[in-house]
């Protein structure tokens, strides 16, 4: 997650540190294909050693502005720099940059060694260090065994760790991951996170990583930019973009929100008070960003932050009743689907502390749901 | 019972297509010649029973093979033949891989114009195409009245019925044979292993000869054999084309045929190039099947 603390250190967070300077500047870029905008006015820092994760849905142009990272595009607007050189005309093969292809790109006529030797090679390094470098990638990847092999030749996991050796060879100052878990199933693809994150580490590269996946993206990153359509929405450690999304959009788009719209009657002390049904009481929650009374808004809470009772928990700020609609049983939690007011559905997820038989309630059930006013956000339309 | 059905079609179109043929010409070429139609003996006569088939088994040998050793003309022809199919081959490659490349390259709408242009001239007559280039060769030819008119050359310079305008012959004839198998191998390449080589260090260039140049091996190697293997036997280029120092074992055994008679050493001389021709074949049937197999 977004702290690695270890004992004698301070928390990893040079973003903070007005006087850090990052590894990559993105200053302004945008990138036209024709008259499609794929990457909009983006300004953007990302430090040494961060695991940076770039999140959005598919499309937004995540994979292009990391190819403007790797050189293979070029910005349209704005300047790129790494460690403060402006990047503008330097070749793909200039740059301390590598790129792990979403393809994996591995060179299908080249066995496991010859692909991780590949960019080596080519600096003309001697052969000796050649050498020893590809058995200590082998070897950080785990796939001392499969070197004499051709890349068609050994598993989809075995592939993604070969082209994540082949990238990590040069030692550049920054790795690029195009979804780079993304051709694997989902018990392979939780380990190699945390493989990826112990190499990250191990190696102390910069690591910028795209992905459609939001779990792995707040499994891996330190921070991570949520984009949509181009733009960057938010830019936050995985922490924060959990608890303090800044707009409806990026509290949609990680993991599961209740949005509850309704009008402003109160902001004070950085609380809002939302009116939204009639025979309710109103929702009071965290003010975030620019609300004004008696404007619209949106009230994002997250599932597992609601409790749900039978009677009326009348010394909690915000409590709303309606009728159960469906109970999803998911072993460790329960889910209840609550109908409210206007159809209104609100999603409340309890941990089963007891055994199923013991279980309180059941479908068409009256109950309650209520939460803390810190645990919610009333933000902006 | 379907299955075996559908087994044995494929088996029996060779049996009666490849392997009968081929027996005939082996028994020809072991037969001795005769003034007689067909002009060689023994025949298989059947109403003598045992004794008819003894007879005729006992009269095959291998004459007409030795009697290729003592005339120098053959191995010669040989030799020339391999010469010629060898270098062009070459020059196919050297022609057929850059308009491959392109091709490959091209936006994807175009690929299928561009495939089309490559195989339009089958659709003509292939005589008709190599009797056009007499036309473009010749001292009084197309192209030597563009040289001189453009003031390269003073007088005409001989092409036609020299080994060059063979050459040029089978390379036009041929290409096709070479673009598309390079085309095909170039085509599936996927962009990305270029993307990765210059992300990896390499030049554009480089790029192209660690990345592009092996990977398109297979193709290559594909297209040289379906080159290499008509053209060693060729005949109608040759003869229309070259002169009379051009040594083809095509010609040669055309001759034999035709001008001789004589076909039991003409189908000797076909043995002999079928035998040198296995060589390249296995080796082809090879170079596909490795390509199968890494793709699948
Ligand atoms: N070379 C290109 N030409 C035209 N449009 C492109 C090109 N590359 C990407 N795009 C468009 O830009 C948008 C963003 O693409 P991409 O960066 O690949 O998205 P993501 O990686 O987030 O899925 C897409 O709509 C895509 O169609
Ligand atoms: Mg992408």
């Amino acid at each position: 997650m977004a702290e690695r603390p270890s004992p004698n250190q301070t928390v990893f967070a040079p973003w903070t540190d007005p006087d850090a300077v990052p590894l990559i500047r993105i200053e302004g870029v945008t990138k036209r294909f024709g008259d499609f905008t794929a990457i909009d006015n983006i300004d953007l820092n990302i430090y040494r050693r961060e695991f940076f994760a770039l999140l959005g849905p598919s499309g937004c142009g995540k994979t292009t502005l990391m190819r403007m990272l790797a050189g293979f595009e070029t910005p349209t607007e704005g300047r790129i720099s790494i460690d403060e050189q402006d990047m503008a005309g330097v070749a793909p093969n200039r740059r301390a940059v590598n790129m792990m292809f979403q393809s994996y790109a591995l060179f299908p006529h080249l066995s496991v060694w010859e692909n991780i030797a590949f960019g080596l090679r080519r600096d003309g390094a001697d052969k000796d260090k050649i050498a020893a470098r590809v058995e200590e990638m082998l070897k950080l990847v785990q796939l001392e065994r499969f070197a004499r092999r051709k890349p068609h030749q050994i598993s989809g996991g075995q592939r993604q760790r070969v082209a994540l050796a082949r990238s990590l060879a040069k030692a550049p100052k920054l790795l690029l991951l195009d979804e780079p878990l993304g051709a694997l199933d989902k018990k392979l693809r939780q380990d190699t996170q945390f493989e990826l994150m112990d190499i990250q580490e191990k190696t102390g590269t910069t690591f910028v990583i795209v992905t459609h996946d939001q779990e792995e993206a707040m499994t891996v990153a330190s921070r991570v930019a949520v984009m949509d359509n181009g733009r960057i929405m938010q830019v936050a450690t995985p922490a924060e973009i959990y608890e303090q999304p800044n707009s409806v959009y990026v509290a949609d788009f990680i993991g599961d929100v209740n949005l509850i719209e309704g009008r402003v009657s109160s902001i004070d002390e950085g609380r809002a008070t939302l009116d939204w049904a009639e025979g309710q009481h109103p929702i009071t929650g965290q003010a975030s960003g620019s609300l004004s009374k008696g404007g619209r808004a949106t009230f994002a809470v997250r599932p597992e932050k609601l409790y749900i009772s039978r009677e009326e928990p009348t010394e909690r700020t915000n409590r709303v009743w309606g009728k159960i609609l469906d109970i999803g049983y998911l072993g460790n939690l329960s889910t209840y689907h609550v109908e409210t007011t206007g159809g209104q559905v609100i999603k409340c997820e309890m941990i089963n502390v007891s055994r199923i038989d013991r279980r309180d309630y059941t479908w068409d059930d009256e109950v309650w749901l209520s939460w803390s006013d810190t645990a919610g956000l009333v933000l902006p339309e | 019972m379907m299955r075996r059905l559908l087994i044995a079609v494929p088996y029996g179109w060779l049996l009666l297509l490849f392997l009968v043929p081929f027996l005939i010409v082996l028994k020809i070429s072991l037969s001795d010649i005769a003034l007689s139609i067909p002009p060689y003996t023994p025949t298989l006569d059947l109403s003598e029973g045992w004794a008819g088939i003894r007879d005729f088994f006992s009269a095959l040998d291998f004459e007409n093979f030795t009697f290729l050793t003592t005339d120098d003309l053959y191995w010669k022809a040989y030799l020339s033949s391999l010469q010629i199919a060898l270098i062009s081959t070459l020059l196919t490659l050297l022609v057929g891989f850059p308009i491959a490349y392109g091709m490959a390259r091209a936006p994807v709408e175009w690929r299928p114009a561009l495939m089309m242009l490559v195989i339009l001239p089958f659709w003509t007559s292939f005589l008709i195409r190599v009797y056009a280039w007499i036309g473009i060769l010749s001292n009084e030819g197309f192209l030597n009245q563009f040289l001189m008119w453009i003031g390269l050359v003073d007088e005409p310079l001989t092409i036609l019925n020299t080994n060059i305008a063979v050459y040029v012959g089978i390379v036009y004839t041929y290409l096709p044979f070479m673009i598309l198998p390079v085309y095909a191998t170039l085509e599936k390449m996927d962009e990305s292993l270029l993307e990765a080589a210059e992300d990896l260090g390499c030049t554009r260039n480089q790029a192209f000869w660690f990345v592009t140049v092996p990977l398109s091996r297979p193709g290559v190697i594909a297209g040289c054999f379906l080159v290499f293997i008509p053209a060693l036997g060729e005949f109608v280029i040759p003869s229309l084309l070259g002169g009379s120092q051009t040594l083809m074992i095509g010609k040669v055994l055309w001759e034999e045929f035709f001008s001789n008679r004589d076909w039991p050493v003409a189908s000797a001389v076909a043995i002999i190039l079928l035998l040198i021709l296995i060589v390249p074949i296995v080796l082809f049937q090879r170079n596909q099947q490795k390509q199968a197999e890494a793709n699948s």
